[in-house]
């Protein structure tokens, strides 16, 4: 089973570094159900809200997706990225944790669906300047296309799309410092 | 913003492509041998008898051993950039440069007599090579560093001291060149402190520089 998501999940994401976003979707989509088990088996008290860490990887898998070859495994990847961010969230609540590599193993292949909860939809957007806030908000929120949110601005397509991306930047570093 | 929100906007960011990290450790170990040879040209030059000395056994030795060291951290960082990547093996090939070194320093302890060591490993200018060497390499480390920022290194303080390894076995392969102590004695001792600097300067610098 393991191998078959191996295979999948890389066939995805070459598809995703070659440009198909809707592959992309799909990637992340699946690595989200990954990553929320992975977070939630190693989160066992409070202080550490398992769905900001699995938003925290994504982010991170999107903006240092460079960082994997394309012939490399990808869930070793993966959970790396996902452990490193971990380690990190705790760090910052002030405990010290060891997450053993081989413990991955174990959350191997068990998806599980993010629950609803009472998540201020624009904290992660707060910190962002004006112009990137209501680009991100369009497109993710609300759900527009690119060229949509252009109309919607103003703006030509390339200018939204680097606002989509400083954007995107931004709220990884803001991560990082809460 | 739900992880869905998220996704959404990432998927609308695909075609944004960065960097691949192979170009910019190509554009990184070129600008980095530049820096290096810039301060080690206008700082000191090679010694006069440079070209001649590369017959003697000793003088070759120097480069020998920096650049295994440099080599063997090129490897080990190269994989330190990307999660997941084994690290194991590349880490014990860290030890070919200290290890021919130490069989350096065991063949010159034979074939020199005892009352000479003292004055082998003191040499003539241990101070300008704890100065230079650090200061071939602080341009180079920082290269290094802006390349681990590029990347994702899971050990950011281990990433830093490799880095540091590498950009201290350049410099100290440029250093050798003007560098008039041969002895692997003086090496052992000098070029290992000055390089083992550069080594804690990135192992401090990296964790607060690279964040990701």
């Amino acid at each position: 089973m393991n191998g078959r998501n191996e295979g999948e999940l890389a066939d995805l994401l070459r598809a995703a570094l070659a440009g198909d976003e809707r592959r992309y979707a799909m990637f992340l989509d699946r690595v989200a159900g990954l990553v929320r088990a992975y977070a939630r088996g190693k989160i066992t008290h409070g202080g550490v809200d398992a769905e900001d860490v699995v938003q925290e990887v994504l982010l991170a898998i999107h903006l240092k997706r460079h960082t994997w070859l394309p012939q490399a495994p990808v869930l070793p990847w993966v959970y790396a990225i996902a452990r490193f961010k971990l380690i990190d969230a705790f760090r910052r609540r002030g405990r010290r944790v060891e997450i053993d590599v081989e413990d991955i193993a174990e959350t191997f292949a068990q998806p599980e669906v993010e629950t609803v909860s009472a998540r201020d939809i624009g904290r992660a957007l707060d910190g962002l300047a004006p112009t990137q806030r209501s680009v991100v908000a369009a497109i993710s929120v609300e759900g527009r296309s690119v060229e949509e949110t252009a109309r919607i601005f103003a703006m030509t397509e390339a200018a939204v799309r680097v606002a989509l991306h400083r954007g995107l930047t931004a709220i990884a570093r803001r991560f990082g410092r809460e | 913003m739900d992880t869905q929100d998220l996704i959404r906007a990432m998927t609308a960011d695909t075609g944004r492509r960065a960097l691949p990290l192979g170009t910019a450790w190509r554009v990184a170990m070129g600008l980095a041998l530049v820096l290096a040879g810039a301060v080690f040209a206008v700082a000191l030059g090679p010694r006069p008898d440079a070209l001649a000395s590369l017959e003697t056994a000793r003088f070759v030795f120097k480069f020998v051993v920096t650049l295994a060291l440099a080599a063997s951290a090129f490897v080990l960082l190269r994989r330190l950039v990307r999660p997941g990547e084994e690290t194991r093996a590349p880490l014990g090939w860290l030890l070919a440069g200290p290890l021919l070194l130490i069989a350096g320093v065991g063949l010159e302890l034979l074939a020199v007599p005892e009352s000479d060591w003292a004055q082998r490993l003191v040499g003539v200018n241990a101070r300008v090579c704890l100065t230079f060497i650090p200061l071939i390499g602080a341009a180079p480390l920082l290269v290094f560093l802006a390349v681990l920022r590029h990347g994702a290194p899971t050990r950011p303080a281990l990433a830093g001291a490799v880095a540091g390894l590498l950009a201290g076995g350049m410099a100290g392969a440029f250093y050798a060149a003007h560098c008039p102590d041969d002895s692997p004695l003086f090496v052992a001792t000098w070029y290992s402190l000055a390089i083992a600097g550069l080594a804690v300067a990135g192992a401090v610098l990296a964790p607060r520089l690279v964040r990701w």
